[in-house]
């Protein structure tokens, strides 16, 4: 039975059924559609600034030698290739997802607190300008890694205050967009909505918000302790002056590995809702599936300290510090075999969005697969710092959660603009991309196996031939990229007009589908009916 | 697929006369062109010549092959569902498999199982790697911006020096050199001094840093360990006996501008010639110590450049 929403939403109803026109309308949003639009666009921008940086990468890589770029200023692009990919790209595009979907999937006319939700968006274009002008300060960007490892990242030079706080913006940014979603989820679903009956999507993000809320403020710890360090004396990591430089990596990897999972956990929530659709399928176990992204999330509390197995770690923590990363692959194995079994007995069909929640099964299980191969401390001493563990953290980022993402924009974007794009170039777009990504990254675990050392701008002669190979993957995996912006402008501005259900023989399950494409700029005012 | 190796069509330099002379002193140095730059084949890591990089080898490809065991199982599994489901041809949606208790509680128990039994040799390997014990000789490393110093400890105490990227690789790394370098040997992984240790002993490094957060690897030892300021680490190898020759290896930890050029160079000799070795050093180290002494025999070739320390 529909229930009316507060009398005082009804009431604004009347001033704002039509957005406000020109600038104001995007500077002053609140609109969890428009928000979640600006998200988008930024974060593809990021993408590509990103990614010409990682192409400067691959060109100096090309072949041995330095024939292109002076060392510093590689580790420049190494180090900010990876800040703006994981800030300004990954989590930007994921917490756009989460303003789309999050109040359509559970009924919800908005986000609980749209004008905070304005504001974190408008922190990132400052941030990141903050960022990306440390190109021209004296010094140049900080070169010391996205890690940021002292004594190291405190040689850096007039940039540094600027990188700090760019990187305070950014977390504030995401700690405010949390709290935004777990309001939102724990407040506002529609009656009738159990938290269990919730689409997989939207509690995948409720834990990720979780996960953040948790592990943002400890970076701005560890950065601030960077900055006093740098600035005021203080020797938190310094070991001539009591403190130790281990200790930030205790606390940069307590952040750390937690991240890699929010960068993660909403790409796991967007192929569960795919998959079941284009398997004309209900997800298999989806009880199962909730309880194990919760595993994971807990999990990934406890495992920092893999990341600092050289380090001169004791044996008791070795040991278990190995034993808790290797239980991980338990519930992420539950995942792969249940995402399977959806598709198993199913009726598959291969439109852009399933493509791209497929190549994500495969190559996201290779990531795991190294992941695992790194776990074991052991076989770790000749794995860490070489492009083995470059392998395996951009197997499960590109092919995990950069396709997740670009399976969750092919698979909403009819609902979102009324029009269907082009199927033709997107299927271009998959093909191109999950072919050289894997041109790109799988001769990587190769170099790493054969001694190859990672952060390096030049390279020992025995290394040219799958250095030649990645680099070609490559360019041609950068130059595919160009296709998504194309694919996304044509379906703006036009193209054949979408149902709501979009798919057409499919029958996905979400209140998302049950609106017209596109849908109200205030959609669900009155609380619709939970089947 | 294949890769043609070696031929570098666009290459547009010569050897350059320094770089020939490098390689010719290197070779009278006996480290010239039968040194391999690393035992890997250029796909997997190497077996190396410890009891460790051996031990970590067998886990390696152990864990290996369970992971492409699992692999060909899940993927095939996965393969056959996207040939036979097909809607397009004709495939009708079982919408009633969407819940079994009993075959999840399968496919979580079957990989605890799994895991436990790859964390055992893991473990004992673990145990092995960190016994430090009864090491017969100690030789302390220091990482700097940008190069390695060796002290000797134990039966070669008073030897310490510096070991840094040839000058030849030097050259022919800097931006727009001009140099070729598949024209260099062993381009960017030799030193001017490299660390002389004998095979079948004990050998136990001491690792700090005098800057910043820097790594000492050589794959085939199996050996990598942080070199932190402030702290001291510690790693142990043997090399097997037979295994006499010259390995390599690099940084592994970013440490700025020069993280590339740091490479680290051991050469492994046996018992009886390192004993020569040191007895050299150290009669060098003496001589650069009273240099107004009667020089009675020439004076011993210096492969290392020693420096007085507070002991002598």
């Amino acid at each position: 039975m529909a229930q009316p929403q507060a009398s005082d939403t009804a009431h604004h109803d009347d001033h704002h059924d039509q957005p406000a026109t020109g600038i104001k309308r995007w500077l002053f949003a609140t609109n969890h559609k428009d928000i979640g639009t600006m998200y988008l666009v930024f974060s593809l921008i990021m993408f590509f600034i990103g990614g010409a940086m990682a192409m400067i990468i691959r060109a100096e890589l090309f072949k041995p030698g330095l024939q292109l770029v002076d060392p510093v200023f590689f580790n420049q692009m190494t180090t900010n290739h990876a800040l703006i990919m994981i800030f300004g790209a990954v989590m930007p595009a994921f917490v756009g997802l989460a303003n789309w979907m999050i109040p359509m999937q559970i009924g919800a006319p908005d986000m609980a607190l749209p004008r905070m939700n304005n504001f974190s968006f408008w922190i990132l274009p400052f941030a990141f300008t903050l960022l990306l002008s440390t190109l021209f300060v004296p010094g140049g960007m900080v070169a010391g890694g996205w890690t940021l490892y002292p004594p190291l990242s405190l040689q850096t030079g007039d940039s540094f205050p600027m990188l700090i706080f760019a990187i305070h913006m950014m977390g504030a940014s995401s700690i405010m967009g949390a709290i935004n979603v777990i309001v939102t989820i724990m407040n506002m679903r529609a009656p009738g909505m159990t938290l269990l009956k919730m689409p997989l999507f939207a509690w995948s993000w409720l834990i990720t918000a979780y996960l953040l809320i948790a592990v943002m403020p400890v970076l701005a710890g560890a950065v601030t302790m960077l900055l006093t360090d740098h600035f005021f004396k203080t020797s938190f990591f310094n070991a001539a002056g009591g403190g130790d430089p281990v200790m930030f990596e205790h606390i940069f990897w307590f952040f750390g590995h937690p991240e890699v999972y929010i960068m993660v956990l909403p790409a796991f929530g967007i192929i569960s809702e795919i998959l079941p659709t284009f398997s004309r399928k209900p997800l298999f176990g989806a009880t199962s599936m909730i309880y194990a992204i919760a595993s994971i999330a807990f999990l990934s509390f406890i495992v920092w300290g893999h990341h600092m197995f050289a380090d001169g770690m004791p044996v008791a923590a070795q040991l278990f510090y190995m034993m808790a990363t290797m239980l991980i692959a338990v519930p992420t194995g539950v995942k792969v075999f249940n995402w399977t079994a959806t598709m198993w007995r199913g009726s598959l069909s291969f439109e852009p969005p399933m493509l791209f929640a497929i190549a994500f099964l495969f190559l996201f299980s290779i990531g795991g697969f190294s992941g695992l191969m790194l776990a074991i401390v052991p076989a770790d001493f000749q794995y860490n710092q070489t492009y083995f563990v470059v392998a395996h953290f951009h197997y499960v980022l590109v092919p995990g959660a950069i396709f997740g993402i670009m399976a969750g924009v092919y698979y909403w974007l009819p609902k979102w603009t009324g029009h269907m794009y082009s199927q033709t170039l997107a299927k271009w777009h998959f093909w191109l991309s999950a072919i050289f990504v894997n041109v790109l990254f799988f001769p990587q675990h190769f170099l790493g196996l054969a001694g190859m050392p990672r952060r390096i701008p030049d390279y020992a002669v025995q290394f040219t031939d799958w250095n030649m190979v990645s680099s070609i993957g490559g360019f041609a995996f950068g130059l595919s990229q160009i296709l998504f912006p194309v694919i996304i402008i044509q379906c703006i501005r036009g193209g054949k007009q979408a149902t709501s259900t979009v798919w057409e023989g499919t029958h996905p399950t979400g209140l998302e589908w049950t609106l017209p494409s596109p849908p109200p700029y205030h959609s669900f005012t009155t609380a619709p009916d939970v089947p | 697929m294949s890769v043609t190796r070696g031929d570098d069509h666009d290459s547009t330099s010569r050897p350059s006369a320094i770089a020939w002379a490098g390689a010719l002193c290197l070779a009278a140095l006996g480290l010239g062109p039968l040194a391999e730059a690393n035992t890997s084949d250029g796909y997997n890591l190497p077996p190396g010549v410890t009891s460790l990089s051996k031990a970590i080898y067998t886990l390696h490809m152990e864990v290996f092959w369970v992971c492409v065991a699992i692999a060909v199982v899940v993927f095939g599994v996965m393969i056959y569902a996207l040939v036979k489901f097909r809607h397009s041809q004709g495939a009708v949606p079982d919408t009633t498999l969407v819940h079994s208790t009993k075959v999840e509680i399968i496919w979580t128990i079957i990989p605890v199982i799994i895991l436990v039994a790859m964390a055992i040799p893991a473990a004992k390997v673990i145990l092995f790697m960190e016994d430090t014990r009864n090491s017969e000789l100690s030789i302390r490393v220091t990482g700097y911006q940008w190069k390695w110093q060796y002290q000797y400890m134990n039966a070669g105490e008073g030897i310490n020096f510096f070991s840094t990227l040839a000058r030849d690789s030097n050259f022919a790394r800097a931006l727009h050199s001009g140099i070729d370098p598949k024209t260099v040997p062993n381009y960017l992984l030799e030193v001017d001094h490299p660390l002389v240790i004998p095979s079948g002993t004990k050998v136990r490094l001491l690792l700090t840093s005098q800057d910043v957060i820097h790594a000492w690897w050589v794959p085939d030892f199996g050996a990598k360990r942080s070199v932190i300021p402030g702290f001291v680490n510690e790693l142990w190898f043997t090399v097997d006996p037979g295994k006499e020759g010259i390995y390599r290896g690099q940084c592994a930890a970013l440490c700025g501008r020069d993280h590339g050029f740091m490479p680290i160079v051991v050469d492994v000799r046996t018992p009886d010639d390192f004993k020569k070795w040191v007895e050299e050093q150290k009669a060098a180290v003496k001589q650069a110590a009273a240099p107004d002494a009667q020089p009675h025999e020439p004076a011993p070739p210096a492969t290392a450049q020693v420096l007085p320390t507070a002991s002598n």
